[in-house]
């Protein structure tokens, strides 16, 4: 097997991959065009009002809007440090 | 009624100015009076890509300041009477491109009797770039079959349905056509590029043509003739039908397969 490969290397095959990505980010920046920008600015909100009552670092809060057929779905995750 | 058609791409090196300089030779070789502008304020290269680079004496920003007229700024093609260059400053500021003193640029240019007018853009999403498309009947995006080039083209389309006079004054929406450049037939059939058919599947835009990979762009380009005069390639043949299409010819897509040379081809090495 080994000698075989080496024999008749073979290239990767990316442009699927390629394309994939794309077609991902490319939907995820195009969501983003058209409404309001306030994903950064509540990020931001968020983490103050989180960190006044819970000791978290900013790392720990995740937050993404995603869309599922005609729903947009709020994601905010947050990891509190154990106690 | 004067055409503004701005040729842009957001990602840099794809291939703008080349395309910019062979698409306005061939609308003017059809006959068309046309002008092709340099927008790349600071960073000007359609001057040496059309072979005039010393024969420039005044610039797009000169005229705008007013400091010289249109047609002493306005070079003569070599090849092509009908066509005529306004090359973009060298040395100055930036900000001297303003969206008013372009706009009375074109409107002058309309009143000479231009029928085509040609804005190559200068990469990125910034001023210059800004005001090339802004005027923009039609707009011609340069891709090449690679992720961040494709990204970049979305992101301009974005711009140009947000930014543009016509988006602004909520009139007729800038006619977009999707230009695929270094195309190489060959890694497509090995899957390892982007096919154009991806490329247009994530774009969504027309296709207006596809230029192979090919030496002799750059060729063309030391030797400041624009690539569409070298009869006989298959980059002038793939832009010749680019601009029959945008005169509203329909032709089918050339280039675009892959033959694997025969035995006698391999040993021989002919291309």
């Amino acid at each position: 097997m080994a000698l075989l490969s080496f024999l008749f290397p073979s290239k990767p095959k990316t442009a699927s991959m390629a394309k994939e990505r794309l077609q991902i980010i490319i939907a995820r920046e195009r969501n983003g065009r058209g409404g309001p920008d306030f994903l950064p600015a509540l990020h931001k909100e968020l983490i103050e009002v989180i960190s006044k009552y819970t000791r978290v670092s900013p790392e720990d809060i995740k937050i993404s809007l995603d869309r599922q057929g005609n729903l947009e779905v709020l994601d905010v995750n947050v990891v509190l440090p154990d106690a | 009624m004067a055409r503004i058609i701005v040729v842009t791409s957001g990602k840099g090196g794809v291939g703008k100015t080349t395309s910019s300089a062979s698409f306005s030779s061939g609308l003017a070789m059809r006959g068309h009076k046309t002008v092709v502008i340099d927008f790349d304020v600071g960073l000007r290269n359609l001057d040496l890509i059309m072979g005039c680079e010393r024969r420039v004496v005044y610039d797009l920003i000169n005229v705008i300041n007013k400091e010289a007229t249109l047609n002493q700024a306005l070079i003569k093609d070599k090849h092509c009477d009908n066509l005529f260059i306004l090359p973009a400053s060298q040395t100055r500021d930036k900000e001297a491109l303003t969206e008013t003193g372009v706009e009375s640029i074109l409107n002058e240019l309309v009143n000479m009797g231009f029928e085509y007018i040609v804005c190559d853009s200068p990469a990125g999403i910034e001023h210059g770039a800004l005001m090339a498309l802004t005027f923009a009947d039609e707009a011609i995006i340069v891709t090449n079959p690679e992720v961040s080039s494709v990204r970049d083209s979305d992101r301009i389309l974005g711009i140009i349905q947000a930014k543009s006079r016509r988006a602004q004054t909520g009139s007729e929406p800038v006619k977009e056509h999707l230009l695929i450049t270094r195309y190489s037939p060959k890694r497509v059939a090995a899957d390892e590029m982007l096919s154009y058919q991806d490329v247009q599947e994530i774009l969504r835009i027309p296709l207006i043509g596809i230029i192979p990979e090919s030496e002799s762009v750059l060729h063309a380009s030391n030797q400041g003739n624009p690539a569409i005069h070298f009869k006989g390639t298959d980059v002038a043949e793939a832009y010749e039908d680019v601009v029959s299409r945008f005169l509203g010819e329909e032709l089918e897509l050339r280039f675009t397969n892959y033959e694997k040379p025969g035995l006698l081809q391999r040993i021989f090495g002919a291309k």
